[in-house]
């Protein structure tokens, strides 16, 4: 299993060709509170950096951009009773979609642990 | 106190005045506590009287005869009238102080304009009359429109649009209209971040893919960033102008050439046009459609009037595919609307139509009231005005609070602040509850959210100097508390009718749907609504 990190805070974590995304634990401390999360349709085809889910706070809503392409497998049915999970568990079970890779080679483009511990710090 | 709105009144008097006491009505003076209509009514009152049931006419009803009492709060009719009068004065108004809603636009209302509104040949008409008895209604629909198109330089103007983002979908949707008509497919609408944030959604909802375009560090377009996404699948651009950040931007016209030059539309969000009207014409630096708030630039009332109007301006080459109706004057100088049936009238290509009739009368009336007793000088002086108290604004708090485009120039209508260099914990929120205790109704808090904490002050041209410096003295004794690290602003507001809010409960379980017996007091506790 290996993680890797988007710059507009997203994580994936992949096994085999099934990646789970969610945002990071810094982003979900930027947005505050969460209210409600729209997460995308089990089944549809995602492009990487398309916004295919949202996140609602009480200070804004913001997309979520999938780091990779492919097919969306499966959804966290938990958000719908409990959107605070992306808050108390950002990179456990407040997870929000995954996505089933049609081209793992993207996961090139993103970072690891390390580098993205950096590129927070530098903002 | 009584336990009518158990979950409500201020427990105590805090620190209001020297109350060392509870009142036995919850009441304190002229400051009313008021239970919900619920909570007030019973079901044995009622404000009229009925007929007896077995009288109703309810034959041919079938199924849909209502099988259960429908639940209404039963009160009679001053009951009604002092509830809600008693609730107004629990609220905030322009006509009670400053509102300085950054990108709102809350500016005074005019008087003026309501006697014309009610003025029975404009306030009693309607829409299915015979267009030979209302022609006059008609005139001032046609003197608005000129008087918009000549205030923007543009070509034409649809009138029915009903608020602002109704008129972002009507733009959108006559550029869809244009590309059809040139039978091009083109789905990507690019939106600065400095735009306001109804932009993306309505260009999604028109069916558009939105593209973001990255501000620069003084909080303008970047126009390198977007020239390199334009092409042949671009459709257009959708740019507030000035933009949220409080900034002209300057480079509209070199943005609108090189969009043009690419095939696609220039959509320019007019709800900032309050700082640059008399000005700048939109039409002469390149702008396709733009739509106009009626109740920020011309002082309509916001809300409460009924629906709003959001004209929207056009340049020729989007004029033609505006939606019906559309006021007109024949070869004999008679004025009539042009409709479905005799659209060959110059609107054949029109998409269609978004409202049932031809806009929003009582607005129409109180925007042209406005413009005609300001005139033209009147109205360019509305503007240098508004960006004058916005500047003073800006010079006169950015020693306390960082304002993070000072160094840009001159902002146009609002004052950008962020939270940047208060204690630990005091964040934005705080400044804003502090400023209901001020007696102030709070600025736009978190937008544009290119900002770290952003808190957004348009002033308009509305406020005296005096007004001005009571504000500004406000917002820096609060900035001053919040540095110092005073924990009671953790708290405010303590003076207002209800304490600080749950928001985060309050959106992740909102109590919408009132439960529980007629006329027997007290709401349900926050741990009864559950909050697991």
């Amino acid at each position: 299993m290996t993680r890797f990190f988007s710059e507009d805070h997203e994580w994936i974590e992949v096994e085999g060709d099934l990646g789970t995304v969610g945002i990071t634990d810094y982003a979900q401390g930027q947005l505050g509170d969460i209210t409600f999360v729209e997460l995308p349709a089990e089944g549809s085809t995602v492009g990487k950096g398309d916004s295919v889910s949202v996140v609602d706070s009480v200070k804004a809503a913001s997309d979520v951009y999938t780091p990779v392409s492919g097919t969306v497998a499966e959804v966290n049915g938990a958000l719908a009773d409990a959107p605070e999970l992306v808050n108390t568990q950002a990179e456990t079970g407040g997870w929000l979609f995954r996505v089933t890779l049609s081209d793992a080679a993207e996961l090139g483009a993103l970072m690891d642990d390390a580098a993205y511990k950096s590129y927070v710090e530098s903002l | 106190m009584s336990d009518i709105n158990a979950g409500g009144w201020r427990p105590s008097m805090g620190e209001a005045g020297d109350a060392k006491f509870t009142t036995s009505s919850g009441d304190y003076g002229l400051m009313l506590e008021e239970a919900l209509s619920f909570e007030l009514g019973s079901p044995d009152k009622c404000g009229v009287d009925l007929d007896p049931a077995d009288r109703a006419p309810v034959a041919g009803l079938g199924k849909f005869l209502r099988k259960a009492a429908p639940g209404l709060p039963g009160l009679t009719e001053p009951e009604t009238v002092r509830h809600y009068t008693r609730l107004s004065r629990q609220n905030y108004a322009i006509d009670l102080g400053p509102f300085p809603l950054g990108s709102c636009t809350m500016k005074h209302n005019p008087r003026l304009n309501e006697k014309m509104a009610r003025l029975p040949g404009f306030a009693d008409v309607h829409p299915m009359q015979p267009q030979k008895t209302i022609e006059g209604a008609l005139e001032v629909i046609e003197q608005l429109a000129d008087w918009l198109i000549t205030l923007t330089g543009m070509a034409s103007v649809a009138m029915s649009p009903k608020a602002g983002a109704h008129g972002e979908l009507c733009g959108l949707l006559c550029i869809r209209a244009a590309l059809d008509a040139r039978g091009e497919k083109r789905d990507v609408v690019l939106v600065p971040e400095s735009a306001h944030g109804t932009n993306p959604a309505t260009a999604a909802f028109a069916g558009f893919k939105v593209e973001s375009i990255p501000a620069t560090p003084e909080g303008r377009v970047d126009v390198a960033a977007l020239k390199a996404k334009l092409g042949p699948n671009v459709a257009g651009v959708m740019i507030t102008n000035p933009n949220t950040c409080g900034l002209f931007e300057p480079d509209m016209k070199e943005i609108g050439d090189a969009v043009h030059a690419a095939g696609g539309y220039v959509y320019c969000d007019g709800a900032n046009f309050n700082a640059i009207v008399g000005k700048v014409r939109p039409g002469d630096l390149g702008v396709d459609a733009m739509h106009i708030n009626l109740h920020k630039t011309f002082s309509t009332p916001h809300g409460g009037g009924g629906p709003g109007a959001g004209p929207v301006v056009l340049s020729e080459a989007l004029a033609p595919f505006a939606p019906l109706p559309f006021v007109t004057r024949g070869a004999d100088g008679s004025i009539h609307l042009v409709e479905e049936e005799n659209a060959s009238e110059g609107h054949a290509q029109a998409f269609g139509r978004m409202v049932a009739f031809h806009g929003q009368m009582g607005m129409f009336t109180r925007a042209l009231t406005y413009i005609l007793s300001h005139g033209a000088d009147g109205l360019r002086q509305v503007a240098e005005d508004a960006v004058l108290n916005a500047n003073y604004v800006l010079r006169s708090c950015e020693d306390l609070l960082p304002a993070p485009f000072a160094d840009s120039g001159p902002c146009m209508h609002e004052a950008l602040f962020s939270d940047a260099g208060l204690a630990e914990g005091f964040t934005t929120l705080d400044i804003a509850k502090g400023l209901i205790d001020e007696g102030f109704h709070p600025m736009t808090v978190y937008f544009p959210l290119v900002v770290k904490g952003a808190m957004l002050v348009e002033p308009t041209e509305t406020e005296s100097k005096a007004g001005l410096d009571r504000f500004i003295g406000s917002l820096r004794s609060l900035a001053q508390r919040a540095k110092a690290g005073d924990q009671s602003l953790h708290s405010a507001p303590h003076f207002a009718p209800r304490r600080r809010l749950d928001e985060t409960l309050a959106a992740r379980k909102p109590v919408l749907v009132w439960k529980g017996e007629p006329g027997v007091p007290g709401t349900p506790s926050l741990s009864e609504i559950g909050g697991s």
